[in-house]
């Protein structure tokens, strides 16, 4: 086994540092940008950011997007593109707030089943009929938005989940001082990691977005990986719509607009193609901070209106992007 | 005896009413490196397809490992172990060579996750068992073609396939890549693979393969050991061409008249490179002077077309039209100093198939009939329809869609629409391809009258006889290099073949030399 062993451990020596140096600003580009901003937003506005109490709120309100984040990774890792999570968040919220008078247990299931329902329907579109994701999704997006409204009485009526029940007990609690969606998000972010780096299912997501017709000439089993992924996605979302629908209390139909665009450049921000076949999760998380780092910094200056964030979202993501393309042109030669 | 690893007889395949395949019969056997040759839209690619399960033959049937079998789709043939190597190579770029090794059967623990070190292993060993010195941790994007090539070959055969089929593997390999995949052909003959090797080089089939199975319009012209038969005989198969009797016939209408040649060239293309499909290749046509282009599929034809023409950059070499050294060459550069150029593939390159026979026509000419910036519809019309009845362009109006038309009047369009920009010298891609027996007379005879007016023609054409009987001088092209030059009386079907065939036979007899 030794003269095995001897290639490789010839390469990484000789080839390894010098592709892995190239190839950081892809990788880390997120997190150093999000490190800068930390230590810039620490510096000019003191306690009243960097305090616990504004971390966590930070923790909060990234935990819903990082859930949706960590589905559209999958899709766009897969060549794929998933408009419809913003509108099946909001679908999900209020069919837990609806179902809520049938116990914790159906608040829970009714929403993730409908919702991994749409995932497949999705999937099914996109993977065996073969219909463009953007036009499938989009129409997801128009359906589910729909029904929300349809659930909630075109929105006159509002359902209420009742401070007792199990649910908002464990929507609502903390452990070890983090709230309880953040553990939720953190679990789904950890053994999304898993799954997409770990597993052949993973390996298969990278393939298909990279060369999907070689893809299935390796014989890999596109159209069933395609399809999980939109059910893994929708899922996601219909999770993030429980939770943000508990911590409310309530199930609002209005919610979530805008929320896919918000993911995609969160993904995007990390250092995914959003052609697909290269990216990372650990980008997608770092992009997720930032965009909701620079949304709390935005806030921490009164006198700027809460859209100058959107701004500086849409300045951030065309530079990462230009970034990239600069990368892998280069590197492409 | 044993039986063949993989065999199809008296297959048969139509495209809508068109005969892809007939009756042909071809069995490989474990051990042995089979190549299959012949010029474009021989069959060859419809063979591989229905061997691999892509496509399924209208009649004949398959065996593989001495039983019937039909694959319904590639994944069959592949379980089968049935592996085929693309032209273009067929795996993912952007993730690591490990991992296109071994996507979709990588090695998992017993938790189902993916145990990288014992992979990474895997994978070195596969690489160092032929010789291929990467980390397999690298990108497969950023290694050469040949290495992804080679990668590619390693992954079918670490899937324990018993029939590997290779589609031009080398199309867009450099030399010394080229010598390396041919050595690990040699190694599968020796792992007792059987191997279909696809090519239209016929270097590689006298360097790599045992058997040959020449195709030419969808049937077998030639097949036997490599052993037994000669360059020339597989050059004459492929062009369909009798040896014992090439003669003048005067299939085309091409005049015989000689013209003077002596002057000024109109067009001097000098040391054209552009790795790896054109090598120092340099041509001159003189005003009134037809140039015929030689040579086999792939031995630089087109290439040098689209390189004269800008369509293509290069890596070095000159082009200069009456004279005048031109910089910054692009399609729209070579028209304005006066070349014109009528593309191989009509259909993608050339017609636009919605627009018009009119606008089809002016379309290269818009600046020069233009009012003020407004197109006049009277200097278009005047100009439409002389050419329409210079030319005999049969259509029922001028504004007729150009897809109604056919082959031959759709060429015919093409010309006009060079014509009508005044060129000095027009270049035709196979002209005459795939149009009917008059067009063809009538296409040919105006190439004859234009060179007659004193229009420069760089001709190239995959027919022999048109290009023997419509050149005043030809050029022999292989590999992407000039490797003969006649004139005149010198033009024959024979000398060009022969050329053909002994310029091969050189190249092999100086790379044995090398080695």
């Amino acid at each position: 086994m030794t003269t095995v062993d001897r290639p490789v451990a010839a390469g990484r020596r000789s080839g390894g540092t010098a592709r892995d140096w190239r190839r950081w600003p892809e990788k880390a580009g997120a997190p150093i940008v999000l490190a800068l901003v930390l230590i810039g937003g620490s510096l000019m506005y003191g306690d009243s950011f960097a305090s616990r109490q504004n971390f966590g709120n930070i923790a909060l309100d990234s935990s819903y997007l990082l859930l949706i984040a960590t589905g559209m990774t999958f899709v766009i890792l897969s060549g794929g593109i998933d408009l419809s999570v913003g509108s099946l968040l909001a679908l999900a919220g209020v069919l837990t707030a609806y179902s809520a008078q049938w116990g914790t247990a159906a608040a829970i299931a009714l929403p993730l089943l409908v919702c991994a329902a749409f995932g497949l329907v999705n999937g099914l579109l996109i993977g065996r009929a073969r219909i463009a994701p953007f036009i499938v999704t989009l129409a997801t997006l128009l359906f589910a938005r729909g029904l929300a409204f349809a659930v909630a009485s075109e929105g006159n009526k509002v359902h209420i989940i009742p401070a007792d029940l199990l649910l908002t007990r464990l929507g609502q609690a903390r452990w070890l001082g983090v709230p309880a969606p953040v553990w939720f998000a953190l679990i789904a972010f950890g053994l999304g990691a898993l799954l997409l780096s770990r597993t052949r299912f993973g390996q298969a997501v990278f393939a298909i977005g990279d060369n999907q017709e070689a893809s299935e000439l390796m014989g890999l089993p596109v159209a069933r990986v395609r399809i999980l992924v939109y059910v893994l996605s929708a899922t996601l979302a219909g999770t993030a719509g429980v939770l943000i629908a508990v911590q409310t209390s309530s199930g609002l139909p209005t919610i979530g607009e805008g929320r896919e665009l918000e993911a995609i450049a969160a993904v995007v921000l990390g250092g995914t193609l959003l052609t697909g076949g290269a990216g990372s999760l650990s980008g997608t998380l770092a992009g997720v901070l930032l965009l909701k780092v620079i949304q709390n910094l935005i806030n921490q200056v009164g006198t700027l209106s809460s859209y100058y964030q959107q701004v500086v979202s849409g300045t951030f993501l065309i530079v990462v992007v230009l970034v990239q393309l600069r990368l892998a042109r280069r590197r492409r030669r | 005896m044993t039986f063949a690893a993989i065999e199809v007889r008296s297959v048969h395949k139509h495209f809508a009413g068109v005969r892809a395949l007939d009756d042909v019969s071809l069995s490989l056997h474990a051990g042995e490196v089979h190549a299959l040759v012949g010029e474009n839209g021989a069959g060859k690619s419809t063979l591989i397809k229905i061997m691999t399960g892509v496509q399924r033959p209208d009649g004949g049937d398959l065996s593989y490992q001495g039983r019937p079998v039909s694959f319904t789709r590639p994944r069959d043939a592949q379980a089968a172990g049935i592996s085929t190597i693309y032209q273009e190579v067929n795996l993912v770029p952007l993730r690591s060579v490990a991992a296109n090794l071994f996507l979709g059967r990588e090695p998992v623990n017993r938790f189902g996750l993916i145990d990288y070190r014992r992979m990474h292993r895997a994978a070195a060993g596969i690489l160092a068992r032929y010789g291929i010195a990467v980390d397999v941790r690298s990108r497969l994007g950023e290694l050469g073609l040949g290495v992804q090539q080679m990668i590619a070959v390693a992954r079918a055969l670490s899937m324990n396939a018993r029939v590997i089929i290779m589609d031009e593997p080398t199309s867009s390999l450099e030399p010394r890549e080229v010598d390396l995949l041919l050595g690990v052909v040699a190694m599968l003959r020796d792992q007792q693979v059987a191997v279909l090797y696809v090519t239209h080089k016929l270097d590689e089939v006298f360097r790599a393969c045992d058997r040959v199975t020449v195709l030419r319009d969808g049937r077998v012209a030639h097949s036997g050991p490599v052993a037994g038969t000669t360059r020339l005989r597989l050059v004459a198969a492929m062009l369909g061409r009798d040896i014992d009797q090439v003669r003048r016939h005067g299939a085309t209408t091409f005049g015989d008249e000689q013209r003077d040649t002596t002057g000024a060239p109109l067009l001097r293309a000098e040391a054209l490179s552009r790795r790896p499909v054109l090598d120092d290749v340099s041509v001159d046509v003189h005003a009134g002077e037809v140039v015929g282009l030689a040579g086999l599929l792939g031995s630089g034809r087109t290439e040098t077309a689209k390189a004269v023409f800008g369509v293509d950059p290069l890596d070095s070499g000159s082009i200069r039209i009456g004279g005048r050294r031109a910089r910054r060459w692009s399609p729209a550069a070579a028209i304005r100093a006066g070349l014109g150029m009528v593309p191989e593939d009509r259909k993608a390159e050339g017609v636009i198939a919605d627009l018009s026979v009119r606008d089809n026509i002016v379309l290269a000419a818009l600046p020069r009939i233009t009012v003020g910036g407004f197109l006049s519809k009277r200097r278009q019309a005047a100009l439409v329809d002389t050419f329409v009845k210079r030319l005999q362009i049969k259509i029922s109006h001028p504004g007729q869609k150009v897809r109604e038309l056919s082959g031959g009047n759709q060429q015919k369009v093409l010309l006009a629409r060079m014509l009508c920009l005044h060129p000095k010298v027009l270049i035709l891609d196979e002209p005459t391809r795939g149009i009917d027996i008059g067009a063809k007379a009538e296409i040919q005879a105006l190439i004859d009258e234009l060179a007659g007016l004193g229009i420069g023609v760089l001709l190239i054409s995959s027919e022999l006889e048109e290009v023997v009987e419509g050149a005043d001088r030809v050029l022999v092209l292989r590999d992407g290099a000039v490797v003969g030059t006649f004139r005149g009386d010198e033009v024959t079907e024979d000398r060009i073949m022969r050329t053909i065939a002994v310029a091969s036979n050189e190249a092999a007899a100086a790379k044995d030399d090398d080695d």
